[in-house]
């Protein structure tokens, strides 16, 4: 697709995007800790996800490179210069909000224009470069309506074009998605990667939502109590989490109680003898010990089958439509997700006795949590 | 449906007392002002009025300290306002405190305090630059010192509306909005905030041009004669002029009402159009 605001150079987003890098970022509030010690670094024209649970400091990251906040130590560079101490408006930086901050007195077409305004752009050139984002985003014809005669996913259209109008180094979205409904969520998010893709543009996403981190991010962030734990592509994340919190973050993981073996490379699990994946860091004393850790398992690689002489037991099963989740129970009262395709489901009502397979495949092994519940829904 | 009758028959009957309430004493007030023994109907009080001495400088100094007063409270009250809600939320229980404490102030109370203060001021400070401060605020031409009183007076009317106004937007999203698009400070407000405003700004002058225009006590006893007591001083003299003033007051605030809120739906419908 060609189009008016991508120029030849801008096509090449290695040449154009900017980095972005935190340093030691730290930042509280009173006594709560947002930030303890980020550090981050992003390159030119790659779509980074911030992830993790509310609090976890990634939106206060956000602010902290808009300039709406400041670091109590640490630093933020933009292009490798500290900007920590730039005012926001001199950040250069486009930003997309949680809620509708469109600027309600203004039609669709004045919002875009407006940052362009702001720098002093005449009138004419600026209407039309707003309409050409209008466009861009898929709104042309709404140029002449107030935010309040928009849907909300045209409204967040509206923001992104805003957001985009000034070129700027880096594109900042916080949560754009999350007071959408399903569907407006799914498009726009296709919508802002392709964008993004094109413009070649450096973007942080923020976003509690791991399914939507990892479809459009270059990278995925993960972070816990204002450390990153884990900043990795989606595929790596999911398959080689760095730590046990990731991995039980990042999709859906379930715990199965197994045995290290005496040299430390294998783990016996349920009746079997697997080798050892990884070991997950601050875990190395429990893989490296004979002793009890746990058996990290995604469902899809949990093999359930009905046996009269099992030992474990079906609890409940969830329809997901290709597949369906079951839960079972094993025999010592640790609870493991299995997914299985919906037509041998049938074969396994819940009630039924059943034997737990694990694929002869390495496995990750985490240090043995108490209260042993099972895998996250 | 009887019981629906019944009900329409109530609501006349209060809308009926309501009206009577409101309506004879100013029907009374009107056919008082243009009454003659020997005409019968006599409209020369009104017309007589805009002639009358004294008429021209007592409006013109009210407009002047009414608008002054206008000015003072936005610029006092707005920054703070907006300070409080973006930065130190926790301090608007004190901001509201204060802004509400002229409201059990009596203007007796008020005024008795300005006035001991304008005659303990000048003997204190006589050849300080502070002498010449006091001095001009009493100014004859234009008294600082009503405008002082009158933006205390205003500021729990302005406090309300503005407070109001503000709570009614996403103030803190407009604003980083705004900053993110590039605009400093002073254009966030002038280009972001202020539009988004416009209805509470609005109000707050019209209620504060309300108060000015017929406030009594406090100017009276400092010596000045603005509009309302311009109206009690010819009142012994000229009782029916006095009369048609009022009226013609009233007349012209409501007009102002009108306008405010036909600017309101104005916009409403070019907005949804």
């Amino acid at each position: 697709m060609t189009h008016p605001l991508i120029d030849r150079e801008t096509r090449t987003p290695a040449r154009t995007g900017s980095t972005v890098e935190f340093r030691g970022l730290h930042r509280a509030f009173g006594s709560t800790t947002a930030l303890d010690g980020l550090d981050l670094a992003i390159g030119p024209g790659e779509l980074v996800a911030l992830l993790g649970p509310s609090g976890c400091g990634k939106t206060t990251a956000l602010r902290i490179v808009a300039g709406f906040e400041r670091p109590d130590r640490g630093e933020v560079l933009v292009d490798g210069a500290d900007v920590t101490r730039v005012p926001a408006h001199r950040r250069d930086t486009g930003m997309v909000f949680q809620s509708y901050s469109l600027f309600p007195h203004l039609t669709a077409v004045d919002n875009v224009a407006f940052g362009l305004r702001m720098s002093g752009v005449g009138g004419a050139a600026r209407r039309a470069r707003a309409a050409g984002l209008l466009e861009l985003v898929g709104l042309p014809e709404h140029a002449a309506r107030f935010p309040h005669q928009l849907s909300g996913g045209q409204q967040q259209r509206v923001a992104l074009a805003r957001a985009l109008a000034l070129r700027p180094r880096v594109l900042l979205l916080d949560e754009p998605l999350s007071a959408l409904d399903a569907q407006v969520r799914l498009t726009l998010r296709e919508e802002i990667r392709r964008l993004q893709q094109e413009l070649g543009i450096t973007t942080l996403f923020v976003t509690h939502d791991q399914e939507e981190a990892l479809s459009i991010a270059d990278r995925v962030a993960v972070m816990r109590a204002g450390r990153l734990e884990q900043c990795a592509p989606p595929a790596e994340l999911y398959a080689r989490p760095a730590t046990a919190f990731v991995a039980e973050f990042v999709g859906v993981m379930s715990r199965i109680p197994g045995r290290a073996g005496p040299d430390g490379g294998t783990v016996s699990v349920l009746g079997r003898t697997l080798p050892v994946d990884g070991t997950l860091p601050g875990d190395g004393e429990a893989a490296g010990e004979a002793g009890e850790v746990d058996v990290l398992v995604r469902p899809e690689a949990v093999e359930v089958l009905a046996d009269g002489d099992g030992t474990s037991r079906i609890v409940s099963a969830t329809f997901l439509g290709a597949t369906t989740r079951l839960t079972v129970r094993l025999a010592g009262g640790s609870d493991v997700l299995a997914d299985v395709p919906a037509h041998t489901a049938a074969a396994l009502p819940v009630g039924v006795t059943a034997t737990v397979r694990l694929p002869d495949r390495p496995v990750l092994v985490a240090r043995r949590r108490g209260g042993n519940s099972g895998g996250r829904p | 449906m009887a019981r629906l009758s019944g009900a329409r028959y109530g609501r006349a009957a209060v809308w009926l007392a309501a009206g009577a309430y409101f309506l004879v004493p100013l029907a009374c007030a009107v056919a008082f002002s243009v009454e003659d023994p020997r005409k019968g109907v006599d409209f020369e009080a009104y017309t007589g009025m805009f002639g009358a001495d004294g008429f021209t400088g007592s409006l013109v100094l009210t407009v002047k300290v009414g608008a002054a007063t206008v000015a003072l409270v936005l610029v006092l009250l707005l920054p703070a306002l907006i300070t409080v809600r973006l930065t130190a939320p926790r301090l608007r229980t004190l901001v509201e405190l204060v802004c509400l404490l002229p409201l059990v102030v009596p203007a007796m109370a008020l005024v008795a305090g300005i006035s001991a203060v304008l005659r303990w001021g000048p003997d204190h400070f006589a050849g300080t630059p502070l002498f010449d401060a006091f001095v001009g605020l009493q100014n004859p031409d234009f008294p600082g010192v009503l405008v002082l009183a009158y933006t205390l007076m205003a500021l729990p009317l302005a406090y309300r509306t503005l407070d109001a106004g503000l709570a009614a937007i996403d103030l803190r999203v407009l604003v980083e909005a705004a900053r993110a698009c590039r605009a400093s400070w002073p254009r966030t407000l002038v280009h972001v905030v202020l539009p988004n405003l416009r209805g509470a700004l609005l109000n707050t002058a019209f209620l504060t041009l309300a108060l000015v225009f017929g406030e009594y006590t406090v100017a009276a006893i400092l010596g000045y004669q603005p509009f309302a007591v311009w109206i009690v001083v010819i009142s012994g003299s000229q009782a029916q002029m006095s009369v048609a003033a009022s009226m013609i007051g009233l007349l012209v605030t409501w007009v102002l009402l009108l306008v405010l809120a036909a600017t309101g739906r104005a916009r409403r419908t070019k907005e949804t159009s």
